[in-house]
């Protein structure tokens, strides 16, 4: 199943929390240029894994593989530095700085300059400001908020903010875009713009794996899926063979009665 | 980014060097000329301690003890060992970096306060050292007859002369202070203190930002008290306690957390304060050492009514008095419908 060419294999991948296994021996792979999927009920530990990809979680075992080479155990910017970037579930932009600033803070591994540069900005510190500045500018274009440029980015509205952190995440130019229920909080309207926008995303070369429990946007995106339970990979293949799974359908029903 | 010429470093520095060329004008005072430079290295502290409150996130009560570090190691250098003052400054710099480095890099790798915790319990250390190591410090009775700066054979032996030299100093550093919050670096110290997991995602090496931006804050300190042991000739170990640690949160508090040029008015306001207190208190004895009260009341009424510092909490309320309401924010128009 597993291949050489796998973008982001994930192993036997585990995480337990003061005895309760959030996510349980969970192994797939993405191929580049993929949409996939994760998708399943609430606390199923979604969530979970795209922090450990992400390094903001350590995995309790289990490796996480970036085109061959381990990245599980690596801090959080090393991982961003090799081509991993994410946005929150609750939105986690840079409330204090303006919306345009967000982008350039994406802008960080892109652009070089300690604190001496920093001190005195001559030479290419400020060539390079002025072009990160433009190429900040450029994201905001294609997501639509180039005129909101120099607002503060907490006064946006939420599906705009959804948006930004999409925007500012692409700015560090990610091999792997990782999108942590992207959709959820969305008016339909901005659940369309926000499917377009992973499609320009993925045509720009990007693989992108998202997570969310909505199964219609997903199932109608999407590459491939996985379908995870209780912190256990029921269900992986292409969303018309997942959608007819029995265990798939009998996890979101459990779901659905325990709601009611 | 663009910004107008009116809120740019440039056109503040330009401001900062009239002032300063122009003051000693009006005031011939030389009692007051030396307390306004005393006042320039109050604000050296402030603005680099800034740097760490307002943009690290991170409160530091030990800023006396690398201010302390400085004006020894100058004083000890000079006095004992007859070295250059202007060497024995970038000494005091080297030895605050590295004591620096040591108390910053446990603390500031793990993510909450620590800092604050560390630091005062360094802040004691310190104080203890100066006043115990009497071969080296002479206790508490002090180090005097240190050496005035040179430049070439210029003394800055005057108060004037002193004067300009602080404030050209300081005026230096925070234009640099201004330099860093605005670039690629600046950029990322905010970003961390907006969330530390995104910056991280980002890229950004959160703990190796916050370690150097406590290093050069400290370095700040040591200049501070290099500049002090030889403005004022004479130290003591009184001068490095922790009530001065407490003052200098109340100066970046009331300058205004994250905001590099409010710091000379946090600096003058407390140091201003402080002097016109002990002199009441020589006349009205119930005023005597009423000076940490009134601090604290300050640092309250301020976070209670100006939570954004004395400079942009008045900005704001001129602002507000000028009655210009924000646009409204509406989302652009967006008619391509994609996808059923």
């Amino acid at each position: 199943m597993t291949t050489t060419t796998d973008l982001l294999m994930v192993q036997q991948l585990h995480k337990a929390f003061d005895g309760y296994t959030a996510v349980h021996d969970v192994s797939f792979a993405i191929q580049p240029g993929q949409i996939k999927a994760l998708i399943g009920p609430n606390g199923a530990g979604k969530t979970t894994i795209l922090n450990m990809i992400s390094g903001v979680l350590l995995p309790s075992s289990g490796e996480i593989l970036l085109q061959g080479v381990p990245i599980s155990g690596l801090p959080s910017h090393r991982i961003a530095a090799r081509g991993i970037a994410r946005t929150f579930q609750h939105v986690e932009l840079f409330q204090n700085m303006s919306v345009v600033e967000n982008v350039m803070i994406g802008r960080h591994l892109r652009s070089r300059g300690g604190l001496l540069a920093a001190a005195f900005p001559i030479g290419y510190v400020t060539t390079q400001e002025r072009r990160v500045f433009t190429e900040a500018m450029n994201l905001l274009e294609m997501v639509q908020l180039a005129d909101f440029a120099q607002y503060p980015a907490g006064e946006l509205p939420f599906g705009r903010q959804r948006l930004l952190e999409i925007a500012r995440a692409l700015a560090t130019e990610p091999r792997l875009l990782l999108l942590d229920e992207a959709a959820s909080g969305l008016s339909s309207r901005e659940k369309h713009e926000l499917v377009a926008l992973i499609f320009t995303i993925r045509q720009t070369g990007v693989t992108i794996f998202l997570v969310d429990h909505d199964m219609d946007l997903v199932m109608g995106i999407s590459d491939e899926v996985v379908v995870l339970d209780h912190g256990e990979k029921i269900a992986e293949g292409i969303p018309a063979v997942v959608q007819n799974d029995e265990q798939v359908i009998a996890a979101y029903l459990g779901e659905e009665l325990s709601d009611a | 980014m663009k910004r107008s010429f009116f809120t740019s470093t440039l056109f503040a520095a330009v401001v900062g060097i009239t002032i300063t060329a122009v003051l000693p004008c009006f005031v011939k005072n030389n009692y007051v000329l030396g307390l306004l430079a005393i006042v320039a290295i109050n604000t050296i502290i402030a603005v680099g301690l800034n740097l760490v409150m307002g943009y690290a996130g991170q409160v530091s009560l030990g800023h006396a003890a690398f201010f302390g570090i400085g004006a020894y190691t100058s004083a000890i250098l000079t006095t004992q060992l007859h070295c250059n003052p202007w060497l024995a400054l970038l000494a005091g710099v080297a030895i605050t970096g590295i004591v620096a480095l040591t108390v910053g890099i446990p603390c500031l790798r793990l993510s909450g306060n620590y800092l604050a915790m560390a630091t005062l319990g360094f802040g004691w250390i310190v104080y203890t050292v100066m006043v115990q190591w009497e071969q080296l410090t002479k206790g508490t009775s002090g180090i005097s007859d240190i050496p005035k700066l040179t430049i070439g054979s210029f003394v800055f032996g005057n108060d004037i002369s002193r004067f300009y030299l602080t404030w050209a100093v300081t005026i230096a550093l925070l234009v640099l202070s201004a330099n860093i919050v605005n670039s690629r670096m600046g950029r990322a110290l905010r970003a961390l203190h907006g969330s530390e997991a995104a910056a991280a995602t980002l890229g950004i090496d959160v703990a190796w930002y916050k370690i150097q931006i406590f290093v050069l804050s400290a370095a700040y300190a040591s200049i501070a008290g290099s500049l002090y042991a030889h403005t004022v000739n004479f130290i003591s170990p009184s001068s490095y306690g922790f009530s001065f640690s407490v003052e200098l949160v109340v100066m970046v508090v009331i300058g205004g957390m994250a905001s590099v040029w409010g710091a000379p008015a946090g600096a003058a306001t407390i140091t201003l304060l402080a002097e016109w207190l002990s002199g009441m208190g020589e006349k009205i004895s119930v005023l005597k050492d009423c000076e940490v009260i009134v601090n604290g009341l300050i640092l309250i009424l301020v976070m209670v009514f100006m939570p954004a510092g004395l400079v942009c909490g008045i900005r704001d309320l001129f602002r507000r008095a000028a009655r210009k309401p924000m646009p409204a924010v509406a989302p652009p128009p967006t008619e391509r419908g994609v996808l059923p």
